[in-house]
């Protein structure tokens, strides 16, 4: 039965930017908008993924989601070639400006689609991995991990915001025009984008319910409710925990990858840890621990957002504070323990 | 002692000026006699160290110095040397040639140098600096030997160095390489670097002066360093205390700790305004510490009651709460007083920079962050040691239920607990608002490092508060120079969370039973 809603919306959901081609009554706007709650969403679900079942919260997955954003934005900033401002042939405007000689070694193989989207999975997996690796391994737990996370993602944005990092300094990449050889603002590529986000937020969600399903979604509950116990029953929790938080850095790093094309900019700001905060109040306010709550969550509240900063942009920061109040004094169980109490 | 000083000035002048009597009515004349006699009488006037030749000599430098057909030199239209009243008709200016010039602005130098004027002391103390030679060793030790504030004897004895190395005796070449080297600035060093180029004879005295200096500069620039991490240290110390109580001993993960700074700042701009054009208003920073105390207090225990009691033994939950409230009152507080900075003036007290023994300079503003910091912890650790509430606190702490059977009111200790952390808060907000900017967002930039200091110094311990403190801010200050000061954040985050790894609880973690 929750399949079929889903597919359901889904589908629905895919009509948008169809109705938009054709021109009936669906503005560019709805689409570029919808399109960005749809990678909202899938960071949203990976950020569900550890802290619902495995009780892992991390406070800086919005790291994970700009690395993913970067290394698009670094694809794409090698497409632009000599159409830039300065029309030098390799070298993106700002390297020009700062007087580049020739491309840093970390910008070589960006021009490769598959590449790119490979770094943009491997990057946040590889820094997940290694954090992961050195807090799970000396049991740090609960809010300090969150602390840290916290430290971390705050620590990238200050480096990313230095100009001599190679990758933009606090202006970060915009200006793109193409991506696969599609002009980036026609309706077309709009349409591919959201599609394609669309699908990934899917594919995340069905791999997040097998896994929910599975043994392993069992142990990470374990995990979560009883670490000790289950280490006492001969379970390796560094390695599930491990796992499961990887993966979730590499579904947020697919989401800021399927992001930067849809909003044209990637900037340092989006590591602030304000940001990340907010990504895990979506979870919070949709339910956690159901991956649906998630998604439901980030629509919810994002939608909030934009007709609220649009109407009174005084009132949104309140409102936003409010829902942080009110999810965890009131609504513990989030929006889907709402429903299934009416039920 | 100014009166005593004073006096010797004084004295001086009048027993210079009987001596020069007459030669100064003769001298002023010859200063328009043609450039030759004009040099001449300058480099005299300049050595006598008339108080009188100043302005004379100044008005000729700006080109105001007449003279008439009689051979009289007129200024303002006065004789210049007897002051009687003479028509300027007909008169001409005295012209300059370069020669002369050079002259005049060492004479002037020279006269400057013995004025009662604290400020043109300084300036001429410069300017003799800049035209040096050896006719100055005699005036510059004459005027040394009157000086009393340290600043102008530490730029009279540079230029004292300076001209002696002009002097045509090798004693008292090496007299001036002592000075110098006593001396200790870069620019002393600058010009011994020059003399060694000029004079290899000399080259192993200024070698060793060159060596002493480069040894007071190091220590100087460590000293310095020491300091401005003991500064940064402190302010997060000051930070970091409030949230060591409420983290460490509640277990209450505040992120609206930040806003409780931010609120504590603005309570001393309001205490400020409130009390300008009053007769207290130089007191306004002593009083905004128990007014910023009493209103983020205030704003503790009401968000204690009403909203974080419910989610004690939530920690995760507790965090995104006070996330969200620390969102409000940022937003709250920008819409009262706009998002642009807001001015806190420093009182007189605590400007301008004071100098230890050995040259070694610190700022006052800084120096008084560092005492309040450590003043506030020396406070609180008594507090908790030595109060009634200090010892609930702690019973508390170690056993909730067992402390709620003795007849201690468990959720009024909380309250006063996390009344007392948004209270040290609010301190350092009036700390805060002296070295930075007094905005909605003021808060934001020290949360992080706040709890990073608490991980690392170990929860629920105040001296591990602030030996992390204290290391965070050395560390940070250390590693700038070399690596830049985004880095070298980025460096001590690193460091702690690998830190982390060898201590999870930090540096002083808790043994026994109260560590659970």
């Amino acid at each position: 039965m929750r399949r079929l809603i889903i597919l359901g919306i889904a589908l629905l959901l895919a009509l948008l930017p169809a109705l938009n081609l054709t021109g009936l009554g669906i503005s560019d706007f709805v689409v570029t908008v919808v399109g960005k709650w749809l990678c909202y969403a899938i960071l949203a679900l990976s950020i569900d993924l550890a802290w619902g079942y495995a009780g892992i919260l991390s406070l800086g997955h919005g790291a994970f989601f700009a690395l993913g954003g970067y290394a698009m934005g670094m694809h794409l900033m090698r497409l632009i070639g000599p159409r830039g401002s300065y029309g030098h042939p390799v070298l993106p405007d700002f390297m020009v400006f700062l007087g580049y000689q020739e491309l840093p070694w970390f910008w070589w193989g960006f021009q490769s689609f598959p590449f790119a989207m490979l770094m943009a999975l491997l990057i946040p997996g590889a820094l997940a991995f290694l954090v992961g690796y050195l807090a799970f391994r000396s049991r740090i737990t609960g809010v300090y991990l969150s602390i840290l996370t916290q430290a971390l993602t705050y620590a990238l944005m200050l480096a990313f915001f230095r100009n001599d990092m190679g990758l933009g300094g606090n202006n970060g990449f915009t200006d793109f025009k193409e991506l696969l050889g599609l002009p980036l603002n026609t309706p077309l590529a709009r349409a591919l984008l959201f599609w394609a986000s669309l699908a990934a937020l899917c594919g995340c969600l069905w791999l997040g319910t097998s896994i929910a399903r599975s043994k392993l979604g069992r142990v990470l509950v374990g995990v979560r409710d009883g670490e000790a116990r289950l280490r006492f029953l001969g379970y390796d929790t560094l390695q599930h925990k491990l796992f499961v938080f990887v993966l979730s850095a590499m579904m947020a790093g697919i989401a800021g990858a399927l992001y930067v094309p849809q909003v044209g900019i990637i900037n340092p700001s989006e590591f602030s840890p304000g940001n990340s905060l907010e990504a895990v109040v979506w979870v919070a306010f949709g339910g956690r621990g159901t991956l649906v709550g998630a998604v439901l969550g980030a629509f919810t509240v994002n939608a909030l957002k934009t007709w609220l900063t649009s109407v009174a942009p005084d009132v949104w920061l309140f409102v936003l504070g409010a829902v942080f109040v009110a999810v965890t004094l009131l609504l513990p169980r989030g929006l889907i323990g709402l429903l299934e109490k009416r039920r | 002692m100014i009166a005593r000083l004073l006096a010797v000035l004084l004295f001086c002048a009048l027993a210079a000026s009987a001596r020069a009597q007459t030669r100064f009515e003769e001298l002023v004349p010859r200063l328009g006699a043609g450039f030759g006699p004009a040099a001449e009488a300058v480099q005299a006037l300049g050595a006598q160290g008339d108080p009188r030749a100043l302005p004379i000599l100044r008005a000729l430098s700006d080109g105001r110095l007449l003279r008439n057909a009689e051979g009289r030199v007129i200024l303002d239209g006065r004789d210049a040397a007897t002051g009687e009243a003479i028509p300027a008709e007909g008169a001409s200016r005295i012209n300059l040639n370069n020669r002369l010039r050079v002259v005049l602005r060492g004479a002037i130098g020279r006269l400057a140098l013995s004025s009662p004027n604290a400020a043109e002391r300084r300036a001429a103390a410069d300017a003799v600096f800049r035209t040096r030679s050896a006719e100055n060793v005699p005036l510059l030790e004459d005027a040394l030997s009157n000086e009393s504030i340290p600043e102008i004897r530490a730029l009279m004895e540079l230029a004292l160095g300076a001209s002696r190395l002009l002097v045509d005796d090798v004693t008292v070449q090496r007299a001036g390489i002592i000075v110098l080297g006593g001396a200790g600035t870069p620019e002393a060093r600058a010009l011994l670097l020059e003399a060694r180029a000029a004079k290899p004879e000399l080259a192993p005295d200024i070698d060793a002066a060159v060596a002493t200096i480069d040894r007071r500069l190091a220590i100087r620039r460590a000293f310095e360093t020491v300091f401005q991490g003991l500064s940064l240290g402190s302010v997060l110390l000051l930070a970091a205390l409030g949230l060591a109580i409420t983290f460490g001993v509640m277990g209450v993960i505040n992120m609206a700790h930040g806003e409780m700074v931010m609120i504590g700042a603005y309570t001393t701009f309001m205490v400020q305004e409130a009390l300008r054009h009053t007769a207290w208003a130089g007191w306004s920073l002593p009083l905004s510490v128990p007014a910023a105390f009493i209103v983020t207090a205030l704003v503790g225990v009401v968000l204690e009651r009403c909203l974080i009691r419910h989610l004690y033994g939530r920690p995760l939950e507790t965090l995104l709460l006070t996330f969200g409230i620390g969102m409000m009152l940022q937003q709250a507080v920008r819409l009262i007083f706009g998002a642009q900075n807001r001015e806190v003036l420093s009182p007189a007290w605590m400007q301008g920079t004071l100098l230890l023994p050995g040259g070694l300079p610190v700022t006052a503003n800084r120096l008084w962050i560092i005492v309040f910091g450590l003043a506030v912890l020396a406070v609180t650790m008594l507090a908790i040691r030595f109060t009634r509430f200090g010892l609930e606190m702690r019973a508390v702490v170690q056993n909730r239920r067992i402390a709620a059977t003795m007849g201690i009111r468990t959720g009024w200790v909380d309250a006063a607990t996390f009344a007392f952390g948004s209270g040290l808060a609010g301190l350092a907000g009036v700390a805060l608002s002296q070295i930075d900017n007094v905005s909605p967002n003021l808060g934001t930039g020290y949360i992080i490092d706040s709890f990073m200091v608490v991980v690392f110094g170990g929860v629920g311990s105040l001296v591990g508060t602030l030996v992390g403190a204290l290391t965070l801010g050395l560390v940070n200050k250390l590693l700038e120079p070399y690596a830049g000061a985004v880095l070298a954040k980025v460096a001590v985050l690193v460091g702690i969370m690998l830190f982390i790894q060898r201590r999870p609880k930090g540096l002083f973690a808790l043994k026994g039973r109260a560590a659970e």
